[in-house]
């Protein structure tokens, strides 16, 4: 069985996709067949919107449901909010396997589960075969803000700079997909709540959280660097980076530092509360391999620099545009 | 050994400071691979070795020799109707004469992939019995065996709809015309590793000049300078090897026989800062010219022309450093090139670029 345009037309059998597929497995007290879910809320709320699309739609650690889930969870949880809602558009198109779409959607259920944020609104499109590659999401989320003030323009001089894990395995499974090179490594794609949580509750002096997506490393701290107006010096060497996917960035031509992950972050943070954050980080199974990298060296100028191995410090240069591998 | 870990790496370089001092004067090396030229700036070996090592980057980074006029030929093939047109990842961003790339034709709906291995361009020709699929090779001898691969499966799976033009470039001719061209004084070359690993240390014979083959870790590079130092020191021109690990003396002869078996030397080609260069790069041959797609589409070009202010030429042949150029970093950027060498990883400007050190004052 596959997805059909007329499964989008509104009518019956748009009701049996919904039916068969999303209300089988995302039924909750909230999704109905009404225009719109009526919430009541109370209090400093962040909302969040993303669009996801990969290819391919499944891959090692995870697939484009499991991602749109973590995308939004993430974005909220880095700005201090406990993610409680979510919205989901799903444009499909013709032709994906009931069977594919399926998996997405338990994927989808599954992944929510981990945080507990709960799906309040959803619709689905189909367009013709060529219009859309396989299937796109669109998720919006909301949360409750539990602690005010982390922002990407808060950073403080002589602030300490953490990464929550290895870098750059989802832009390493995902490049290694498409150019149909076996790597042996996961995605790192995952919920991030139960991770930023601990933080919240603790009295860690956290400045600024960030997930790494797409630009990786390089560009989330260039962009922390412009937002907060402050120079960040991180040491290579202090850089956790899987052998895989060093290999394969070497291989093919590629700056880990710009690959993208899906389930990683970094923070700034006082420098007194170091050990907090790392014995609350090594403590649990996504942050174990947390690691110290650099610090904020001055406020007033912006600059993001990397330290090499040797000692010689150059600009942790974003990479443009498409990452393409290089010849030879 | 982890060859880029640094007490080996430091170590190799109070080594190599001792014998500058014991020559007595700093030394300047060419290390012809775009390859190196990402590693040294990469690993900032240039700034390890400031005041005792000059390196000069040679014209070894496939994309910036790749002529403007050959650019133009890939930009007029891809927008030919009917067409999927095929080739390696970073040549889609070198903008042709009329400042258009294949990722700007791209973007108009022109049907231009990128491919890791040029052996896809087959499965690409079987789903797409309908199209024209054309593969833009390029590269110096470590790509040429796969290209030839190609030509050969294509003719044994009989295939109507695969074309092939060869761009493939040799490394001797280059650094015969580096060395004949006196455009710099130069100590001692470091030779391309992944290069020799197909063609052995044989091609190098005929250089009067120290040449050490080098892999690409940190250590690599200082290994093979080393090793320069020393033939300095003793007065001695000779072909080394610092990559025993991956390179012979005679090379890949499998590979060797397949490039023989599917291409002949072109009498002459444009290299980009070059210029004409006899006996410099390899056609298809006569066994497989119909999957040539020079020769079955007859695409009519009008004459290349290059950014006036470009200094691309002089960057590739060691006459001119990318920061001497007025566009550098300001007009030309990785993002939206001008030159050829602000493309490739491998090319001179853009590891300035992306490399470029910073003066802290902490």
């Amino acid at each position: 069985m596959y997805v059909k345009l007329s499964h989008g037309g509104g009518a019956k059998e748009t009701r049996d996709l919904i039916e068969k597929i999303f209300l089988k497995h995302l039924k909750n007290e909230f999704l109905s067949y009404e225009d719109a879910t009526i919430l009541h809320l109370d209090g400093k709320l962040a909302i969040s919107t993303d669009s996801f699309t990969v290819n391919p739609i499944f891959f090692k650690g995870g697939d484009i449901g499991k991602l749109s889930v973590a995308g939004v969870v993430n974005d909220l949880s880095v700005m201090g909010a406990k993610p409680l809602y979510m919205s989901m558009g799903f444009i499909i198109e013709e032709g994906l396997p009931f069977e594919d779409l399926e998996r997405i959607v338990i994927s989808i259920k599954e992944e929510a589960q981990k945080t507990g944020i709960k799906l309040i609104a959803a619709d689905t499109k189909v367009v013709p075969k060529g219009l859309c590659d396989k299937i796109y999401i669109n998720a919006t989320g909301i949360g409750k803000l539990v602690k005010e003030g982390i922002s990407a323009s808060n950073l403080q001089e002589g602030d300490v700079i953490l990464v929550s894990g290895p870098i750059g395995n989802h832009g390493a499974v995902i490049m290694a997909h498409r150019n149909d090179f076996d790597i042996d490594i996961n995605s790192d794609c995952a919920s991030l709540w139960e991770a930023i949580e601990p933080f919240l509750k603790e009295n860690v002096e956290i400045h600024a959280m960030r997930d790494l997506t797409r630009g990786g490393l390089a560009s989330a701290l260039n962009e922390l660097s412009q937002s907060s107006n402050v120079e960040i010096l991180i040491r290579e060497e202090d850089i956790p980076i899987e052998d895989p996917v060093r290999g394969f960035c070497e291989v093919l031509g590629i700056d880990p530092f710009s690959l993208a992950c899906e389930g990683t972050f970094v923070m700034s943070i006082s420098k007194k509360d170091v050990q907090k954050a790392l014995d609350i980080l090594k403590s649990q199974k996504l942050t174990q391999k947390a690691r110290v990298i650099g610090e904020v060296i001055k406020k007033g100028k912006q600059g993001a620099y990397i330290q090499t191995l040797y000692g010689s410090v150059r600009y942790l240069e974003e990479a443009p545009g498409e990452l393409l591998p290089r010849i030879c | 050994m982890n060859l880029n870990d640094k007490d080996i790496v430091l170590k190799a370089k109070e080594k190599l400071i001792k014998k500058v001092e014991k020559l007595g004067k700093p030394i300047k090396i060419m290390e012809f691979c775009g390859g190196h030229t990402h590693a040294i700036m990469r690993y900032a070996i240039d700034k390890l070795l400031d005041g005792y090592v000059e390196f000069i980057h040679g014209p070894g980074c496939p994309v910036c020799v790749a002529s403007t006029d050959r650019i133009d030929l890939a930009i007029e093939l891809a927008r030919m109707p009917n067409v999927i047109f095929t080739t390696y990842g970073d040549l889609l961003r070198v903008p042709g004469s009329y400042k258009k790339s294949l990722l700007d034709i791209r973007s108009q709906g022109n049907d231009i992939r990128s491919l890791y291995s040029c052996l896809d361009a087959i499965d690409i020709a079987i789903k797409n019995k309908d199209k024209n699929v054309i593969f833009f090779a390029i590269g110096f001898e470590t790509t040429t065996p796969p290209t030839a691969v190609l030509l050969k499966k294509a003719k044994e799976m009989k295939l109507k709809n695969l074309f092939v033009v060869s761009n493939h470039v040799m490394t001797p001719p280059a650094i015969r015309y580096i060395l004949n061209a006196g455009i710099s004084h130069i100590d001692g070359i470091i030779g391309p590793g992944h290069v020799s690993v197909i063609t052995g240390m044989k091609i190098y014979k005929e250089f009067d000049m120290p040449i050490v083959i080098a892999g690409f870790e940190a250590f690599d590079i200082l290994k093979a300078v080393n090793m320069i130092l020393d033939q300095l020191i003793n007065n001695e021109r000779k072909v080394e090897n610092a990559y025993a690990r991956a390179v012979t003396e005679e090379g890949n002869k499998e590979a060797q026989k397949l490039i023989e078996q599917t291409l002949d030397v072109r009498d002459t080609f444009n290299w980009r800062g070059i210029g004409p260069l006899s006996k410099s790069a390899l056609k298809i041959n006569k066994d497989y010219e119909m999957f040539d797609a020079e020769k079955v589409f007859d695409v009519k070009l009008p004459s290349s022309k290059e950014h006036p202010l470009c200094i691309c030429p002089k960057v590739i042949t060691g006459k001119a450093k990318p920061t001497d150029c007025k566009l550098f970093g300001t007009q030309c950027t990785p993002e939206n090139p001008i030159g050829s060498c602000m493309v490739s990883s491998e090319g001179a400007c853009a590891a300035y670029y992306k490399y470029k050190e910073v003066d802290l004052c902490m």
